[in-house]
C-alpha cells in the first residue's frame, strides 16, 4: 500500500488549498471527503461581494480541484473516515474505501450546523439552511415553492437569498422560541446585538447601518424600536420578533405556528399565527466540526467566538499530536477565503517537517500566516466578535501545553 | 411540476444531463446523472425517505451533507445508505426503512 506524505481529510477551501501547497513543495499528498463532489461548503456559496462581482463557490472549487489535480494531488470522494490510528511512519485512517497510510495527516473537515430542536422539527420537509442551499445551487433542485426560515443570522439571510435566486417565495425568517436550550437565538434582544456586532463592511444596507448604530445605541434600545413585522431585506421579511412555536404537518409539512415575543423572549398572549410553507429551514449557525480530532487525542477548548469546541493548535497549524495538522473551520468558524489561507499555512508547515527544510521555508510560512490575518481583518463578514483575539488565546494555550504535554505513546503495529 | 432549477439568473443554465431511472419502493422515478437519492427523490416531490423505527412517522433529510443520518435508506435491499451522498445510477433500487427487523443487514 502507498505511503503517502501527506492525507487530508476534507476536499474543502482549507483541505484542497493545503493540498496545492504541499503539492508544490513536492509532496505526496491525497484528499478524501465523503461528499459527492469536491469543494465542501464553498459549493453551496453564492453571494455579492460588490456591485458586480459574486463569490460563486462552484467556480472557485473547480479552479482548485483543477490546480490541485494538475499538481498530482490525488483526490477522491464519496470516503467516510472512521477511525484514526497512530503508527510508527505517522498515521493511519480507516475508511469506507479501505485503509490509508501517510506521515501527516490534515483534518480540513469543516464545520457542522447547530441544530435548533423545535416541535415538528422531523416531519419531512424540515431541513437545515445549509441543506436547502446545497440542494438548491449544487444539486439545482427546489425544496420547494413556498419556505419559512427559522433563525435569523447572517448565513440565514444570506442564504435566504439564494433561494429566492432559485424561485422559492421565503416568506419570512422568524426566530425560535425562545428555552433553556436556545436563549440567545430565541431572544430578539440577543439576535439584535448579534446584528450590531456585524462591521461596517456587512454585505447589506441594513446590517451595516446596524453596525453602525451600535457605536451609540444599546441593543436593547435598537430592538424595542424593531418593527413587528419586520424589515426587509432582499424583498424577505426578518422578523426578530416573531417566534416559531411549532412546525406543523404529518408526512410533510404545512406551515409554521409563531407568537410575537418581547425583546426578552417573553411571548405575548393572544398573538398566535400560522404561516403556511411547504418547506421550513432551520438556521442555527455552525460549529467546527472535529470529531476525527477528538478520536485521534487532540486538547480541546469550548471558545464561544469560534463556534464551540476547537483542538488546540498552532498559528502554523500544528496540533499538539504528532504529525497530526487542523486547517478550515474545525479551528473555528469563519468566512471561505480566511480557510483557503489556513490551507496553506498547513501545507507549507508540513512540507518544512517532510523536506526538512524549515529554515528555508519561514519567511514563506511567516508569508501565508499574515495572508491569513490580513484575510481575517478584510472579512465582510464576522461570525462571531473578537475572532482574532480568540484566537491568539488558542495560539497560547498551544504553547501551554506544548511544554507541559506527555507525548502520547505510539501504537506500534 | 418540477423543482428542478434548469435556469438560475446567476449560476446560468442546466447543462445537458443523462436521463436515468431509479426505483423507489418498487415505483419508478427520473433521475439526472450527478443526482444523489436524496435530489432525485426531493425533485419528484418525495420528502418522506424512511418511517421512524419505533414510532413509525416519516422522516427526510435535514442536513443534506452527511452529518445527520437522517436520510438513510436501503440501496439494493443489502446495504444501509445516506441518501443525500448517494450517487443515483441507471436501476438503482433504493425502499424505506421501516423497523428494526427491516434494516436489511
Amino acid at each position: 500500500m502507498k505511503l503517502w506524505n501527506l492525507l487530508i481529510i476534507g476536499a474543502g477551501p482549507a483541505g484542497l488549498n493545503a493540498a496545492i501547497a504541499a503539492a508544490e513543495e513536492g509532496l505526496k499528498v491525497k484528499v478524501i471527503d465523503e461528499f459527492t463532489k469536491v469543494g465542501g461548503r464553498l459549493l453551496g456559496q453564492l453571494h455579492q461581494e460588490s456591485k458586480d462581482n459574486w463569490w460563486n463557490g462552484i467556480e472557485v472549487a473547480n479552479r482548485l480541484h483543477e490546480q490541485a489535480v494538475h499538481l498530482g494531488v490525488k483526490i477522491e470522494c464519496g470516503v467516510s473516515v472512521y477511525d484514526l490510528e497512530q503508527a510508527e511512519f505517522g498515521w493511519k485512517a480507516y475508511t469506507s474505501q479501505g485503509m490509508e497510510k501517510t506521515d501527516k495527516l490534515l483534518l480540513a473537515t469543516g464545520a457542522t450546523e447547530v441544530p435548533t430542536p423545535i416541535p415538528g422539527w422531523t416531519i419531512p420537509g424540515v431541513m437545515s439552511i445549509g441543506a436547502a442551499q446545497v440542494m438548491g445551487n449544487v444539486h439545482r433542485v427546489k425544496p420547494g415553492n413556498t419556505c419559512v426560515i427559522i433563525g435569523a443570522n447572517v448565513l440565514s439571510i444570506a442564504i435566504a437569498n439564494e433561494l429566492k435566486l432559485c424561485g422559492v417565495n421565503v416568506k419570512e425568517i422568524i426566530i425560535p422560541q425562545a428555552n433553556a436550550n436556545l436563549s440567545d437565538n430565541g431572544t430578539p434582544e440577543k439576535v439584535m446585538e448579534s446584528f450590531m456586532r456585524l462591521t461596517h463592511m456587512a454585505p447589506t444596507i441594513l446590517l451595516r447601518q446596524a453596525g453602525k448604530f451600535a457605536t451609540f445605541i444599546h441593543p436593547s434600545f435598537a430592538v424595542k424600536f424593531y418593527p413587528k413585522n419586520g424589515i426587509k431585506l432582499f424583498d424577505i421579511p426578518i422578523k426578530i420578533k416573531t417566534a416559531a412555536t411549532e412546525i406543523l404537518g404529518e408526512s410533510k409539512v404545512t406551515g409554521v405556528k409563531t407568537v410575537n415575543v418581547r425583546p426578552n423572549g417573553e411571548i405575548i398572549p393572544n398573538t398566535e399565527k400560522i404561516t403556511k410553507a411547504d418547506f421550513v429551514c432551520i438556521a442555527g449557525g455552525l460549529a467546527p466540526l472535529s470529531e476525527l480530532a477528538a478520536l485521534s487525542g487532540c486538547v480541546f477548548k469550548y471558545v464561544r467566538e469560534l463556534g464551540g469546541h476547537v483542538p488546540i493548535h498552532s498559528e502554523r497549524m500544528e496540533t499538539n499530536v504528532e504529525n497530526l495538522f487542523v486547517a478550515g473551520n474545525i479551528t473555528g468558524v469563519e468566512n471561505a477565503k480566511i480557510a483557503m489561507a489556513q490551507g496553506t499555512v498547513a501545507g507549507l508547515t508540513i512540507a518544512s517537517e517532510i523536506n526538512g527544510n524549515k529554515l528555508q521555508m519561514e519567511s514563506l510560512i511567516e508569508k501565508a500566516v499574515a495572508a491569513v490575518r490580513k484575510e481575517r481583518d478584510e472579512a465582510l463578514i464576522q461570525f462571531q466578535p473578537n475572532i482574532a483575539e480568540a484566537r491568539d488565546l488558542i495560539y497560547q494555550e498551544f504553547e501551554l501545553e506544548d511544554r507541559n504535554m506527555e507525548r502520547p505513546k505510539r501504537s506500534i503495529s | 411540476m418540477t423543482m428542478r432549477v434548469d435556469n438560475h439568473p446567476v449560476l446560468g443554465k442546466q447543462t445537458d444531463r443523462k436521463q436515468v431511472t431509479i426505483y423507489f419502493n418498487g415505483k419508478p422515478y427520473e433521475a439526472y446523472e450527478g443526482d444523489t437519492v436524496a435530489s432525485a427523490m426531493l425533485a419528484q416531490g418525495i420528502y418522506a425517505l424512511r418511517q421512524h423505527e419505533v414510532s413509525g412517522k416519516e422522516r427526510g433529510i435535514y442536513c443534506n451533507i452527511g452529518h445527520c443520518y437522517e436520510c438513510r435508506v436501503k440501496l439494493e435491499k443489502r446495504k444501509v445508505v445516506r441518501a443525500c451522498i448517494t450517487p443515483i445510477y441507471n436501476g438503482m433500487e433504493i425502499g424505506s426503512l421501516t423497523g428494526f427487523d427491516e434494516r436489511g443487514e
